[in-house]
């Protein structure tokens, strides 16, 4: 049967079905099910969310000013950015102005992140959709030498005998048996194009992102207090400064800010030299493979973070750019406000929720979770062991958010999107080099290695802006300022007796937003939509499919019980469904399932 | 010559008995006094974040709800190569994967500690949103305690009684009294996350 969608895709699902069951290397539990024509083309797709957390009820009755705490435990990647978000949406309810310190040392945490999960998602989690270590075994050192100097002649690192030690210390590793991270791979598949000098070039880079990434959150050890789950406070930071003086333990003093200056730069030589020329130079080996466009093209959405001055989040005073995109029409960039009830809105109408009535769209602050879980009269299998969705009836654990009645992509390639379209300088020129060096044109952005790119230049951007924070941070301190918090409005005594608010950031996987209320000092309703309930959306009332899905249409698989191409498209949304979905499968096979019907 | 030693809980405490890792650290940490050479950490549910902790040590600990197939509540514990194994044979919980590609990782690496011994316990309740852990999981904690106590004796590593001070637990509002207690006061618990910042009163 073929179904013509609003936002502009054909689907049918007449051809073989292939479930992907889990979707590996993300965060939490993904499942992804898609039909192919006879040429091994995707013709449908469907993605879903296969965990409910609850983090909802998990909330309610508690004291706001500990909601950072737990929404930092809901997930092993983006922690620091939802206590972010928490803290803000704490004190846009209660107005609490924060010291201009205390943004400045947030934006510097908050950019560490972003910069930690572009590089770890690349190198860690997606370098293995393009990359084939195996067969950097294959490699000659002196020409992958020659490769590294031209590439990017600004990395030390480049010698014969240093690829030559890596590529021993990989063969070590792989003799062993232990194949471990580098399991479950498709290596002799054609999907793969590198030669073996440029797969290990970038398995050792891979190797030199490790001790990379060990560095940069010691921002949030220093700012933070401690790492992994860093420290944060409604109302500033929770770091007192003191340069001046000896004694106060734990205090940031100038020894500390040294660290962190030598760390940005350290993570921006890196940024420069390896990162940007790995993906030109790993593109440019795919430069055909310009699929996965999905909704970019069509809508994007971003809240924009990184505010210039404190609490102040008007769109022109934030470096991370705000706006929405419909309609693919990118001479217009449109007004974002997360309070208009009539703009963002979830559906539950293909989830396994109610909201009492069919077609109904809540805003977040009106946000309600009852679980509602059903299967379809089409879905193959059963309850508990379900070999096929049904996606005509509820098929997902993930909500589906509309701006505006729009499915929306959000993320790094729909912040450079917007930027671009805005005419935002560093962004405009990022992106026109990028294109110009790997002669493309600008269509080209609209692609799985468009955003895998877009993370990228973005991680490089987000390396001036630390460098921008942290000498503003030490001029302020210089001109006498040490404060960090702002504790006028600490005690629940001083707060009215009712109270609503909305803090958003830009996660490195989109735009993150956390609506609270507060009544008599407790917790009574709390909601996060995060990226990936954007991105994994799944189908609307008017049949609208969500970012994922649309990104999977009309892609060719060498293979379709292989799927490498399914992995590297939804793996360039760097998807954490850990806090998206929300029952969880309690048993499975530690291997993807790819069952082809 | 003895070298250092990491004891690390890993898990999510806002589901229930997932917690059971996490709380043991706690528990343990305000129950035994190790010097600097033995390292303390609440390591929720993080993956690559974990990495500098484990290649800085000769010996590991783990403590982690795991499912293995036995009566809830029941302790397992094993050693060495086991350990990535175990941790994978059942796709339990978030975490789980994450953690074997923290271990595989750190073997790459050549810095993953030379003894690792995962000291589990099966759960009983992992549904229960915002819950804390059930008697018969918590029950287990002084067992898991003293395992681990003895292992790292074996190794050179001594405890007396007493408690080791350490920034690398969870957050107050976290703790297993003040997270089970639902609502701590503020004496109970600083709320602001960071003792620096609100010295105590009086």
């Amino acid at each position: 049967m073929v179904l013509d969608t609003p936002n502009g895709f054909s689907l049918d699902n007449s051809g073989r079905r292939i479930v992907v069951d889990p979707v590996t290397r993300i965060e939490g539990h993904m499942r992804c099910e898609v039909n192919v024509d006879d040429e091994g083309v995707i013709r449908n797709a469907v993605s879903t969310g296969t965990m409910w957390r609850g983090l909802e009820v998990i909330l309610k009755g508690r004291d706001p000013r500990d909601a950072w705490a737990f929404t930092e435990r809901i997930c092993g990647v983006c922690t620091g950015t939802h206590a972010l978000t928490s803290v803000r949406a704490v004190e846009d309810a209660l107005g609490i102005q924060i010291p201009d310190n205390a943004n400045s040392i947030r934006n510097m945490m908050q950019l560490a992140l972003e910069i930690h999960d572009h590089i770890v998602h690349f190198y860690h989690l997606h370098a293995l959709d393009w990359v084939n270590p195996i067969n950097a075994l294959r490699a000659d050192p002196r020409a992958t030498s020659e490769l590294q100097q031209t590439v990017g002649p600004n990395h030390p690192l480049s010698s014969p005998g240093y690829f030559r030690d890596v590529q021993n210390r990989l063969k070590k590793f792989v003799e062993s048996g232990q194949l471990g991270l580098f399991k479950n791979g498709y290596w002799d598949n054609p999907a793969y194009k590198l030669p073996p000098e440029a797969d290990l070039m970038a398995t050792t880079h891979y190797l030199e992102a490790l001790d990379l990434q060990k560095e940069i959150v010691k921002i949030h050890t220093i700012f933070g207090g401690k790492n992994p789950h860093p420290n944060w406070l409604v109302g500033g930071v929770p770091c007192p400064i003191n340069v001046h003086s000896t004694g106060a333990v734990g205090a940031i003093n100038m020894e500390r800010l040294n660290l962190v200056s030598s760390i940005i730069d350290k993570t921006q030589e890196f940024n420069r030299n390896v990162y940007i020329p790995d993906v030109k130079a790993i593109g440019g080996f795919y430069r055909n493979w310009l699929y996965g466009g999905g909704l970019s093209s069509q809508a994007c959405l971003a809240y924009g973070d990184i505010p210039e001055n404190p609490n102040d989040f008007s769109p022109e005073q934030l470096h991370l750019p705000r706006g929405a995109i419909i309609n693919g029409n990118l001479n217009e960039v449109l007004d974002v406000d997360p309070r208009d009830p009539e703009q963002v809105q979830e559906f539950v109408d293909h989830s396994w929720y109610t909201y009492g009535e069919p077609g109904r769209g809540l805003h977040p602050w009106d946000g309600v979770t009852e679980a509602q879980y059903e299967l379809g009269p089409n879905a193959k299998g059963t309850r508990t062991n379900i070999e096929e969705l049904d996606e005509a009836a509820k098929y997902s654990w993930i909500k589906a958010p509309r701006w505006r009645g729009h499915a929306m992509e959000v993320g790094p390639l729909a912040r450079y999107i917007i930027g671009y379209a805005q005419g935002h300088e560093d962004i405009k020129d990022q992106v026109d080099g990028l294109l110009r060096d790997m002669d493309l044109p600008f269509d080209a952005i609209f692609s799985t290695l468009g955003r895998t790119a877009a993370r990228a230049l973005e991680s490089e951007y987000c390396g001036r802006l630390q460098r921008h924070f942290f000498d503003k941070l030490v001029q302020n301190i210089k001109n006498g300022d040490e404060t960090t918090a702002n504790i006028e409005k600490w005690d629940p005594s001083t707060w009215p007796a009712e109270a609503k608010g909305v803090g958003m950031t830009e996660a490195p996987r989109g735009a993150l937003g956390h609506w609270i209320r507060i009544k008599d000092g407790r917790i009574e309703n709390y909601q996060c939509v995060v990226p990936t309930t954007w991105n994994g959306s799944p189908r609307d009332v008017q049949g609208n499919i969500g970012a994922f899905e649309a990104s999977l249409m009309n892609t060719p698989m060498e293979r379709p019980e292989e799927p490498v191409e399914i992995l590297r498209t939804l793996h360039s949304f760097d998807p954490c469904l850990a806090c998206s979905t929300h029952v969880m499968s309690p048993d499975g096979d530690e291997l993807t399932e790819v069952k082809v019907r | 010559m003895t070298g250092k030693a990491l004891i690390l809980g890993i898990g999510n405490v806002l589901w229930a008995d997932e917690g059971f890792g996490v709380r043991c650290v706690e528990e343990l940490a305000r129950t035994l006094s190790y010097g600097p050479e033995v390292q303390i950490l609440d390591g929720g549910t993080q993956g690559l974040y974990l990495l500098p902790f484990l290649e800085e040590v000769d010996a590991m600990v783990v403590f982690d709800a795991v499912d293995y197939g036995l009566a809830p509540g029941t302790m397992k514990v094993v050693e060495g190569d086991e350990v990535p194994a175990f941790m994978g044979a059942k796709k339990m919980s978030l975490h789980q994967t994450g953690f074997q590609d923290v271990i595989a990782t750190a073997q790459l690496m050549g810095c993953c500690p030379a003894e690792i011994v995962l000291i589990g316990c099966q759960p009983v309740e992992l549904e229960d949103y915002g819950g804390g852990l059930r008697p018969a999981t918590a029950e287990r904690i002084p067992d898991a305690i003293a395992i681990a106590r003895d292992w790292l004796a074996a190794r050179g590593h001594h405890a007396s009684a007493g408690q080791t001070r350490t920034d690398d637990l969870a957050d107050a509002s976290l703790r297993r009294e003040n997270y089970e207690g639902n609502r701590p006061s503020e004496t109970e618990a600083c709320r602001t996350g960071d003792a620096r910042f609100f010295p105590a009163e009086g």
